[in-house]
Order: structure tokens, then sequence, then C-alpha cells
């Protein structure tokens, strides 16, 4: 298990401490000065059944998790009720055009390069909370959405774990 | 995207079909050349009346000469907002030579949140010639009406955050409006019919 940790850490990765909920590829949107909210994008994949149920961060009052959905060409976000769930083994994505984690109440800018610390509260099937801290890297404004299919984790790293 | 291969036949059967046609320009027009949704003539979306962050009163007579695109959003927005100026960008690159026949323009509806200097950095972040434009709670209603897009303040948590329309609107040259593309659809599919627009109009 340290093994695996220690790899995934060499990986620019924050592991759980018992590794039951992986981060991959955290990041951040950067904000322009005054701007409140923003939204933190990252791949989570658990090993066992789990829901990401919170979270909080130093750099935000406030902290949700949102889901986006396009409704007849109207764009809708909304805080996922219950948590998200994070089925055993499979890798759930976060980013834009589906979910992601919203920081907002912002107290300062976020800007390109910074890294923001955000703890991530899971919820195992048994009802016990696991928080994982990670620090994501600030992309800047324009970042898009990275697409590259060998960033998934079907296909990467992931696999040594099961 | 599954409508692309569909409108490529359109196109094709359009192109078949242009020698038959001889009629005037705006009917040799049809919709199917269109990847976007071909809104010529529509008796809404005419003009708008908004102040640029210099303070200045914008309408679509300022922009006469280039396309617009204009996109309705706000910028706390994390995903669908920045998606579709990077978008916007992408097509202005697209564009080449006539990337600047093209004036990308934003309108908040959120005015509350979205001052002036955020949205002149907001907009800069993407490209430097986006242009973003607001109006007070009222005028941004009567924008937003004549243009058709619904826009909503959702609570959430501490704040809000806004339900809103995701379309990108085309006007010509002649600031007629021609297009709405939606959000799901490329760079690619945006600078093809802006490009058509564009050499329809000289």
């Amino acid at each position: 298990m340290k093994r695996f940790a220690l790899t995934l850490a060499t990986l620019a990765v924050a592991a759980a401490a018992q590794a039951q909920v992986t981060v991959k590829e955290p990041w951040v949107r950067a904000t322009v000065p005054q701007q409140k909210a923003t939204g933190a994008f990252m791949q989570l994949t658990a090993a066992q059944d789990a829901k990401l149920v919170a979270g909080s961060s130093p750099v935000a009052g406030v902290v949700e998790i949102h889901e986006m959905a396009m409704d007849n060409n109207v764009m809708k976000m909304r805080q996922v009720a219950g948590g998200l769930a994070l089925p055993a083994g499979k890798a759930v994505d976060l980013k834009p055009g589906g979910y992601h984690v919203m920081l907002m109440d912002l107290k300062g800018q976020i800007k390109d390069g910074d890294t923001v610390p955000v703890s991530l509260v899971f919820e195992g099937k048994d009802g016990k909370k696991q928080t994982v801290e990670i620090k994501a890297p600030a992309r800047p404004l324009n970042a898009a959405a990275k697409t590259d299919p060998s960033q998934g984790g079907h296909a990467g790293h992931a696999g040594m774990k099961h | 995207m599954a409508f692309t291969p569909r409108a490529r036949v359109h196109w094709l059967a359009a192109a078949l079909a242009l020698p038959m046609l001889g009629c005037d320009r705006s009917a040799s027009t049809p919709a199917v050349r269109f990847r976007g949704l071909d809104l010529t003539g529509a008796a809404y979306g005419r003009d708008f009346r908004l102040n640029d962050p210099d303070g200045r009163e914008r309408t679509l007579a300022d922009f006469r000469g280039r396309a617009v695109l204009l996109y309705f959003g706000f910028t706390q927005c994390p995903d669908v907002c920045p998606t579709a100026l990077i978008r916007a960008a992408e097509v202005r690159k697209l564009l080449g030579a006539d990337k600047d026949k093209l004036q990308v323009v934003f309108i908040t509806v959120d005015p509350e949140r979205d001052t002036a200097p955020m949205l002149r950095e907001y907009t800069a972040a993407f490209d430097r010639s986006f242009l973003g434009l607001s109006g007070d709670l009222a005028r941004t209603r009567e924008t937003a009406d004549e243009f058709k897009v619904y826009y909503k303040k959702v609570p959430t948590g501490s704040s809000y955050t806004m339900d809103h329309s995701a379309l990108s609107y085309v006007f010509d040259p002649q600031g007629r409006l021609r297009l709405a593309m939606r959000h799901e659809q490329t760079a690619d599919d945006y600078a093809h019919d802006i490009r058509l627009v564009l050499a329809q109009n000289g």
C-alpha cells in the first residue's frame, strides 16, 4: 500500500493515507481579481464504494460538489444531492461538462501556477468518513479540459491497483 | 458529434442544388448549409444597448462590417462559460486572415457581481479582442428577453449560481441575426458557419 501511495505521489498525485480513494490530476481554474467562484477538477477512484460528500479549502468560504448539465440548451449547475457516488474501482472524472468541486466565496484571486489546498471528505458504505488533502495547481482561466485519453484511469496507473 | 455526418450530407445536397437556385441571396441560403440553427429572418435578437467596461454604450451597429459571435454568461461560471470562450478564441484562430472580421461579445447575466473591471479582465483572459458588456438588472432582463435567452438565479449554499442559455448567436456584418450555435458544437462547426456568413456578405 505504501509503495502504491509513493508511486502515485511521484505522479504528482495526492493519495489518501489508506489509499481508499485516489485523486489524480487535480487542478483549479484560475480567476480574475474579484471573481468569487471557480471550479476544481480531478479524477477520483475509490477502492471500495464511496461517496464524495464534502470539501473545504482555505482559499474559499464555501466548497460544494456540483454537477453541470445541459437541459434544452440551458446550462444548469446544481449541488450533487447526497454526495457524488464513486463505485469501487471506477474512475470518476470531475471535468468541465460534468462534475466539479465548486469553490465559492473566494478570499482572493487564484493565479495561474498557484497551488490550492483542498480537503475532500469521502464517506464509505459503512458511513466512515475519510479526509483526503490535495494540492491542486491552478491552470489559466482559459485552460481547456484535458481530453488526452492516456490520462484516463482505465489505461494507466489505476490498473496497478486492482 | 452525431449531427456532423448528417450536416455534411445536407451540405452536399445543398451544393448539388446550388445551380438551380437563381433567386436572391437570402433565398439562396438554405438552412442546411449551416451546422448551426439558421435564424435568418427571425423577429427577435435584433439589437442590444449595453455598456462596455469603459462605460460606453454599445449596440450591434458598432460592429457593422464584422460578424458578431454573442454569448450570454457570467464570470463565476466554472464550466460552460470558459468552455464557450475558449472555443470562441479557437474560432478566431481558425478564421486565420479573417479573424478580425469576427467580434466576440460576452453579455453578463449576472451584472450584480460582474463589474466592469472584472468583465474586462475575464474576457481578456481568453482573447484581448473579446468585449464584455453589461447592463443594470432591468436592461439585462430586457436584453435576454429580446434574444430569447433564459437565465435564472439559483441559490446555492450562502451564494448563488446562474442557470442560463448556452447558445451562441452569430450576426452577419450587416448586424442581422443569422445563427444559433449549440454548446455541444465544435470550434470547427462555429468557424465553418461564420465563414459562410462572412462569404455571403463579401
